[in-house]
């Protein structure tokens, strides 16, 4: 199989977010969310000198999923939901390569559901971008796995019914080694969490809160827009107390197991908050943080989790690496002739 | 049973020389039935005769003890010419227990041997099986001969200083009622024997126990007043080479790695567990090491066929295996490997259906759902193997034609081909096909879509090679550039072009073979695993003087270039199939003749005498 090794000496001349673009235009609606998150994967990509030949973006169906088209790199725009078993079919083919799936709120948690609970399981090396915009877009507006209870969308005009699944809590849950969310209006932030994806060896799952200007205009208007979001998003920081608000005067307690928004003074200080810790041995903490939507608490973003596992391509890799060196030809030869064989002459009789 | 040719002295008892001899074992599906089935078939590989056998066993892994739901059962026929199937009706029944004579005393010939393992008439046992008397002693089965041997007695007897508790002991009967059916046949012990010593090494008493088991059974039967003679079938003339036995699974596996092989590319098979399918996945796993096959146990049959893709697009032989209701998953997946025009073998082991149906028992009624079944038109090519070796060549054969035409192939076995036995002659790694592919490994002249003019195969780009990035998906495709489009002509372009690939893989096939005249009153026409059964009901009939042909298709889709023409040359067409007439629907459909169904849906093979009496009709 002709393969190319990665390349670790950075390639002259330096590498620009335009060499990862393709010669494609890109048709994402005007003022969508999608344009941020191409930029700064791509920006991530040059800063990181990938080869663009290593790189394979998968991706199924839906507005996201155009994303391959847009990539000067492999793509494989595939069927509704499967992009992952997909991009792991690639992987386990060739572990050298960069594998990256993009995909939307629809496609990876309702008809793809059951294919990222065992990709993150598996701790599959496989960078995976939802772009969660709590909506069917593609469709043209019906209400998604994301969609909040009460929401009033085409299939669902008496309000939806369903309690949506929280993203990052499923993931956490399935035990991904890489868990984050960024929001399309962060761009600094977006860039750093995807850096930290691109980096993890492992399953990288990334939620990205997307708005949809066409069909859900506003859906995460409370974490971007510049008045509210201060009071709104919560900086998740590595070993640091997690803090909040426009004066930085609010912070996340524990209260036994319950997570409390607090206001410091008042004889409470930093020291009481809740230190973040993107380690794996806090599953809890990072799966309480992700549940402060249920909880009328501001909105963390940045990585929760964050771990080194062995990965299934690279123990596959393992498995068949002894193969590699062995003779073929001798062993299929014995293959066939294993078990109990018996000769016959020319003659016809067994000798 | 067959002719008595002569009688020769052995030992103190007579031989009587015979044909051929169909002989069933039945019992509990926890009795080792299909364990004694398969020593069988390796003893009688080994004394020279050609034979075939059917494997059948019930859905349970346990079903309730003496139950005739729980019986599971193995036939075996073998004979001193070449023969095509496992027999119709038994000449001997083994039975283990009530509910096994109960379920399969109506197949047994007239004048048929039953020997019956007389311990486990119980009142307790006939009770389960519904007899109020015991038919070995009520008179019943008069028009047999009944032989009864006490089996657990015996074996606890011969087993009566090993050390293993009663119930590691009691495994063993099958062993000891083998060893007497193994003297009744003349049959060696030596490769059972050997095959204990290695299968239990690690597990002495249990080794020991085996095989005294065994050798009792032979002993009792040569030395008890039960028996007055026993019987021999002489050495078959088989083509001379090396052999062994093989199960249609053993072959298919061993065809996929030899594919592998000779395409010196890595083959990666993702699987669902489903019966009866699963024993691929188990089979190739275990070459991981030796071989580097890469296989993926998947979330869902989805996954399976997914994966299989992505590994296509990497540059493996992606690969997936599953039956019936796995296939119906797998639809919208082989419809993306159509458009993206990627290399893919999707093997379905056919079981009877529809939905769930009965997942042990065989059947031939996916033919249409691997022709036709997907959205859009969408054709890909379709191999059927006609016997347990064949799946070695068609293995080959679907790896050859995927990677050479760029498109999915579907191969279509059954539950009866997959889990049955017979004499393989093993092939000579140097004469095997050559399966030579070519990658696209600079940019120059390249395009995603840009066809091979003697195939029309895109070029297999695989990610790794810089300056060929290139993206696919299953949107239409742009003819060369593969850029999306929905221009309407270009779309009815990329159609014809998807199926006229599809068609030009007949052109690498021979002339179609025709068993018998080319041209005349009947033509018979098979697919798949009813070779056997039809090919012995066309020779009997010929055998009485009278004419009919039979083509056996190997290629399911496309169709060979000739068949219409052949199929003109006679009057009559009749298909025989296990479905209900889905090849003659495809032939109606394709040539406009007016063929005539034969359809069998019980879940088990033909019987050779029912194709016969239906060939005979119209001769």
């Amino acid at each position: 199989m002709a393969q190319t090794e990665p390349q670790t000496e950075a390639p002259e001349p330096k590498m620009t977010r335009q060499d990862y673009a393709s010669d494609q235009e890109v048709r994402w609606c005007p003022g969508c969310g999608d344009y941020s998150i191409l930029a700064q994967v791509q920006r991530v990509l040059a800063d990181l000198r990938i080869p663009r030949e290593n790189l394979v973006f998968v991706s199924g169906i839906g507005c996201s999923s155009r994303f391959p088209y847009y990539m000067n790199t492999y793509g494989f725009h595939t069927i509704h939901g499967r992009a992952l078993p997909i991009a792991t079919g690639v992987k386990c083919a060739n572990t050298k390569l960069s594998v990256w799936v993009a995909t939307g709120d629809g496609d990876a948690l309702s008809i793809g559901g059951n294919h990222m609970l065992h990709t993150l399981r598996r701790n599959m090396d496989i960078k995976i971008i939802l772009f969660n915009n709590r909506i069917y877009g593609l469709t043209k507006g019906q209400t998604s796995p994301t969609s909040e209870m009460g929401k009033v969308t085409r299939s669902t005009p008496m309000g939806s019914i369903e309690q949506p699944i929280l993203p990052v809590s499923f993931a956490i849950a399935s035990e991904a080694t890489f868990v984050a969310r960024t929001i399309d209006t962060e761009p600094a932030h977006m860039k750093e969490v995807i850096r930290r994806a691109a980096l993890h060896r492992g399953a990288a799952f990334v939620e990205v809160f997307q708005n949809c200007v066409i069909f859900n205009d506003g859906a995460f208007r409370k974490q971007s827009d510049k008045e509210t979001k201060a009071d709104s998003l919560v900086f998740l920081e590595h070993g640091k107390p997690i803090v909040y608000g426009r004066n930085r005067d609010k912070g996340f307690r524990l209260n036994g197991y319950r997570l409390e928004g607090v206001t410091l003074g008042n004889g409470i200080s930093e020291s009481d908050l809740l230190v973040h810790d993107e380690g794996c041995d806090t599953t809890l903490l990072a799966f309480i943080l992700s549940r402060t939507v249920r909880l009328g608490l501001p909105t963390p973003i940045g990585i929760f989790r964050a771990c080194e596992k062995p990965t299934y391509d690279a123990m596959l890799e393992a498995q068949v690496e002894e193969a590699n060196r062995q003779e073929k030809k001798v062993l299929l030869k014995k293959l066939i002739h294993s078990g109990q064989v018996w000769t016959v002459g020319g003659n016809g009789d067994k000798s | 049973m067959s002719t008595l040719t002569n009688e020769t002295k052995r030992d103190e008892k007579p031989t009587e020389e015979v044909g051929r001899v169909t002989i069933r074992f039945a019992g509990d599906s926890g009795d080792g039935i299909q364990l004694s089935g398969n020593q069988f078939s390796l003893a009688t590989a080994f004394a020279g005769n050609d034979l075939g056998t059917f494997p059948d066993y019930p859905a349970e892994i346990r079903a309730p003890i003496g139950s005739p739901r729980g019986v599971s059962s193995f036939q075996i026929s073998f004979s001193e010419y070449p023969i095509h199937t496992a027999g119709d009706e038994p000449d001997v029944l083994v039975v283990m227990n009530p509910a096994a004579l109960r379920v399969h005393l109506r197949d047994l010939n007239r004048g048929g041997i039953i020997i019956a393992n007389a311990d486990n008439f119980t009142e307790t046992y006939l009770k389960k099986a519904g007899y109020s008397n015991n038919p070995l002693e009520d008179g019943s089965l008069k028009a047999f001969r009944v032989i009864r041997i006490p089996v657990n007695q015996l074996n606890s007897k011969a087993l009566e200083n090993s050390p293993l508790p009663k119930k590691e002991k009691d495994r063993s009967r099958n062993f000891l009622i083998l060893g007497v059916v193994y003297w009744l046949y003349d049959r060696p012990l030596e490769p059972s024997i050997e095959w204990i010593e290695q299968t239990f090494a690690k597990t002495p008493d249990v080794l020991e126990a085996n095989r005294t088991a065994l050798k009792a059974g032979y002993n009792y039967a040569e030395t008890t007043e039960l028996f007055t003679r026993h019987y021999t079938v002489r050495k078959a003339t088989l083509p001379p080479g090396e052999y062994r036995n093989v199960t249609g699974t053993d072959a298919l596996v061993l065809g996929l790695i030899a594919a592998s092989y000779l395409s010196d590319t890595t083959l990666f098979y993702a699987s669902y567990p489903i019966t009866p399918a699963s024993e691929i996945l188990h089979s190739l796993a275990s070459h991981k090491k030796d071989f580097g096959v890469r296989t993926f146990q998947a979330e869902d049959e989805i996954a399976a066929i997914c994966a299989a893709i992505g590994a296509s697009y990497a540059g493996d032989i992606g690969m997936t295996g599953t039956s019936g209701p796995g296939m119906a998953l797998k639809s919208e997946g082989i419809g993306l490997a159509v458009m993206v025009e990627l290399p893919l073998v999707v093997i379905n082991v056919q079981r009877a259906g529809p939905s769930t149906g009965m997942p042990t028992k065989s059947e031939q009624s996916d033919l249409l759902q691997a022709c036709v079944g997907r959205n859009g038109d969408c054709p890909v090519a379709v191999l059927a193997p006609a016997s347990t070796g064949a799946c070695f060549d068609v293995a080959i054969e679907a790896v050859r034609l995927a990677t050479k035409f760029m498109t999915p192939v579907i191969i279509l076995t059954d539950g009866f081909l997959a889990n049955s036995s017979e004499p393989w002659r093993l092939p000579d790694i140097e004469r095997l096909p050559d399966i030579r592919i070519e990658r696209p490994t600079s940019p120059d002249g390249f395009w995603p879509y840009l066809r091979n003019e003697r195939t029309l195969a895109r070029p297999w780009a695989v990610p790794g090679i810089p300056g060929l990035e290139h993206r696919i998906g299953g949107l239409e495709k742009e003819d060369v550039t593969g850029d999306v489009s929905y221009d309407p002509r270009n779309h009815e372009k990329m159609v014809n072009l998807r199926d006229e690939k599809i068609r030009r893989i007949a052109l690498e096939y021979p002339p179609t073979v025709i068993f018998g005249e080319p041209a005349g009153k009947l033509l018979v026409v098979g697919w798949g695993s009813t070779y056997g059964a039809i090919m012995s009901a066309v020779e009997n009939v010929r055998a009485k003087g009278r004419k009919v042909s039979y083509v056996h298709l190997h290629h399911i889709w496309p169709l060979p270039t000739d068949l219409g023409e052949v199929l003109g040359r006679f009057e009559k067409v009749l298909v025989p199939e296990l479905n209900m007439g889905q090849l003659r629907m495809l032939l109606r459909g394709e040539y406009g003749y007016p063929v005539v169904g034969f359809n069998k849906v019980q879940g088990c093979p033909f019987k050779v005498s029912e194709i016969q009496r239906r060939i005979e009709e119209f001769v």
